[in-house]
């Protein structure tokens, strides 16, 4: 066994020195309780996450529903708090962040959600709510805000501008919803974006308009993106390096086409075959995909966790002992016990 | 833009219309009141008692009560030979003149006044005018009233006097004086009257003047009381009072509430179970029983029993009702996005929670008006009224306590109900019509 390659895992090795964002051992355990003050066990909706982003990059972070990553987003964008590990924003830490500090990292990030009816206010007109952060961030000349609204907008294809400020959401399409919902989050100049599942929600015919927005925005303003979703279908247009996510661990980054066009773990190879692909012929096709429900968070699986649905299991070795992160090929990094022996220099 | 299209539906319920209505003439009559008749000038003649009121008629009833075809009650009758348009003749002599004069009035109604009474003016220095009073029926009859010497003021009350009783046979004076009682003590002779006083002035420079009051069984708009108070100066003064009492209450308790309800949704942890706990000790605290006792104990003015009113009912059910629905807000993806840009806590519960049930509760406060209006009521009614102020509550405790029903004066208490009915009733039906316009879901089929 080559253990000199292995990269052990929660010491944040990877991070480069160019990071815009580290994340280092990250955990995020919600606690589960009974009467009200019994703790009777955790959530690990986080679980020993690292990954690095530099500036301007994209990444993927692709898993299915209720794998954390949502709860990842949310930890990165401090609305929750982590319970172990760091992240690190532009080499500070921003769980120390307080204050004056604390306000400066919430303008350096944008957040993009899935339902963009929900989150705008139904209640504020567009102009008011696009008003919103800058306001709470002390832009305090009025024609200033208004310049930057209207700049924000005309970036986001909203033209003419002055048809949607006076408007509420709900006079508005789903796509044209998401354009503010982006509007809002590039209006403060941000050097991070998290998009969670930005395009899920969107008519398909609106779903392609929107990424490239985004992916063009993203580009031209040099801003980190981490792209949040469980359709890996849009994620090769997208995203420079894909980060699988599976049951509240990274079980494998690789740059994109390498990942697309070699998986190495178990999971991402029946991720992929689960691509749709819109033709005839596929009718009757049967697809291997393993069975098996998402484990429970609360009460993972020992060993990997992929474990009981794995088609290649190893007895005795998958289910007893957690599989450390092995890189099979150069960056490209996996866990799974399955590369225990081809990793090496 | 959204408000205007609200309003514009309101017009779609023929009762919202009909509650703003009233709603509107309480207004107007309240906003009348306080110009045409001042706070300060409406508590002296409340409080003047029976020097104000003197020519008032005791609990006559309003004076519309006439219209009714088979009533035809007496209005009380003023006639003052300082009037001016009372011609008396003087006869002087060496020492002594000699004076007459005749106030005459015409008495059409079908009832007996309630009182008559005649007040002598004497001017002089150290001897007063010395006048005989006689009555003339206006068929022909002639009754002396009896002698009285003049002082600056003498208030004849005929109605009291023993010797005139029993000259009339025992019968009540104004029976005597106003029917042709040896036949028929029960049927009013209608006609013209005269009172001729006449008599004599001991000094050249002395002179005497007569004001002769009949009063009578109807007064004003809205009646009198017991103490001979124009009843309509409550009624006026209470709208006003009651309008304040109950907007100030309900939108007071409804916005606090709303506010801590949204505090503790959202800060949760330690600050919302001490906002629980408070409300479910308050839950069980009677209301009435600690506003009797600060009432008691401390003050009774309307000001300082909202103020009281307002405290105990912040913490009520209602905060319950509002946590849940802000609750739910809380977890919206709107405030998780305003949180990623910045939002503070307080920025998120008065920007971001707040407008979001604000539309929902604006009918429940509405609704909530009345209810306050009823508690200033029966707070009065318990005898914990206002000292100083005419009010409602007051007019149906003073009714109570001096058994209007049971004496047949049930105008003094139905005036004031009514109009207790009626704020209900207006603020209900707008209050419901607004509830169906912004709660759409509990429009009927």
């Amino acid at each position: 066994m080559a253990e000199t390659a292995v990269v052990p895992q929660g010491t944040g090795q990877d991070s480069r020195p160019d990071a815009l964002l580290a994340v280092k051992d990250l955990h995020t355990w919600f606690e589960l309780r009974k009467w009200g003050f019994i703790r009777t066990g955790w959530v690990r909706a986080v679980d020993s996450v690292d990954f690095s982003l530099a500036a301007g990059e994209a990444i993927a972070i692709v898993g299915e529903s209720g794998c954390g990553k949502s709860s990842l987003a949310k930890t990165i964008l401090g609305l929750n708090t982590p319970t172990r590990g760091q992240i690190f924003f532009n080499g500070r830490r921003i769980s120390h962040l307080t204050g004056r500090e604390g306000e400066w990292y919430k303008s350096q990030i944008g957040y993009v959600m899935q339902d963009p009816y929900g989150a705008l206010p139904p209640f504020m007109s567009i102009r008011r709510l696009l008003e919103e952060p800058l306001l709470i961030h002390g832009v305090k000349d009025p024609a200033e805000r208004h310049e930057r609204i209207v700049e924000a907008m005309t970036q986001m294809k909203m033209t003419p501008v002055d048809d949607f400020l006076s408007k509420f959401p709900h006079m508005l399409s789903g796509g044209q919803q998401q354009r503010v919902v982006i509007a809002r989050a590039i209006i403060l100049k941000p050097k991070l974006i998290v998009a969670d599942e930005p395009v899920s929600m969107l008519d398909a015919s609106v779903r392609v308009e929107i990424l490239q927005l985004l992916r063009g925005l993203q580009r031209d303003m040099n801003i980190g993106l981490i792209y949040i979703t469980h359709d890996l279908s849009t994620v090769r247009y997208f995203s420079e390096r894909i980060f699988v996510m599976y049951a509240g661990r990274l079980v494998e980054e690789a740059e994109v086409d390498d990942l697309l066009d070699d998986p190495k773990h178990p999971y991402t190879k029946a991720l992929l075959e689960a691509i749709a692909d819109p033709d005839a012929g596929n009718a009757s096709v049967y697809r291997k995909v393993p069975g098996g429900e998402p484990p429970s968070l609360a009460n993972p699986p020992s060993g990997c966790r992929f474990h009981p649905r794995c088609p290649v299991m190893i007895k005795g070795l998958c289910e007893v002992e957690d599989p450390p992160r092995f890189e099979p090929t150069r960056e490209h990094k996996t866990l799974c016990w399955l590369y225990r022996e081809v990793s090496g220099e | 833009m959204a408000r205007a299209n609200r309003l514009r539906e309101l017009r779609r319920y023929p009762s919202a219309i009909a509650g703003a209505a009233i709603i509107l003439l309480l207004v107007i009559t309240a906003l009348t009141t306080i110009i045409v008749l001042p706070y300060d000038r409406a508590i002296d003649l409340w409080r003047g008692g029976e020097g104000v009121w003197l020519d008032n008629p005791r609990n006559a009833r309003p004076a519309w009560f006439n219209v009714l075809p088979w009533v035809n009650l007496p209005r009380t009758v003023i006639v003052d030979s300082r009037d001016g348009d009372i011609t008396r003749t003087i006869r002087p002599g060496e020492e002594v003149s000699e004076f007459a004069m005749d106030l005459t009035f015409d008495y059409r109604a079908d009832a007996f006044p309630q009182e008559v009474t005649v007040t002598l003016f004497g001017t002089f220095d150290d001897l007063g005018p010395y006048a005989t009073l006689t009555w003339h029926t206006p068929d022909g009859r002639m009754i002396p009233l009896g002698d009285r010497p003049a002082g600056a003021q003498t208030v004849v009350r005929l109605s009291q006097d023993a010797r005139l009783i029993r000259r009339l046979t025992n019968i009540p004076v104004e029976v005597g004086l106003f029917s042709d009682y040896t036949v028929d003590s029960s049927t009013v002779v209608k006609g013209r009257y005269r009172l001729e006083v006449d008599g004599f002035l001991f000094e050249p420079d002395s002179d005497i003047d007569v004001k002769l009051v009949v009063y009578g069984q109807v007064h004003g708009l809205a009646g009198t009381d017991h103490r001979r108070r124009d009843i309509s100066i409550a009624l006026l003064w209470g709208t006003p009072i009651a309008l304040t009492f109950g907007l100030v209450a309900a939108v007071g308790v409804g916005i606090t509430t709303m506010i801590v309800a949204a505090i503790g949704a959202w800060f949760g942890k330690w600050v919302d179970s001490l906002i629980q706990r408070i409300t479910e000790v308050n839950l069980i605290l009677p209301l009435l029983p600690l506003l009797v006792m600060v009432g008691t104990f401390y003050s009774r003015s309307i000001w300082n029993m909202l103020g009281v009113v307002i405290l105990l009912s912040i913490f009520s059910g209602a905060i319950k009702t509002y946590r849940a629905m802000f609750l739910q807000v809380r977890e919206s993806p709107y405030i998780e996005a305003a949180r990623a840009y910045g939002a503070g806590g307080f920025r998120v519960v008065f920007r971001y929670m707040i407008p979001r049930i604000l539309p929902v509760l604006i009918p429940s406060f509405v609704t909530a008006i009345p209810g306050y209006v009823f508690l200033e009521a029966s707070l009065a009614a318990l005898g914990l009224g206002d000292p100083v102020l005419p009010t409602w509550g007051k007019l149906l405790d003073d009714a109570r306590v001096n058994g209007a029903l049971y004496n047949g004066h049930y105008y003094w208490m139905i005036q004031p109900a009514v109009l207790l009915m009626l704020t209900g009733l207006g603020f209900a039906m707008l209050g419901f019509a607004l509830d169906r316009i912004f709660n759409p879901r509990l429009r009927e089929i």
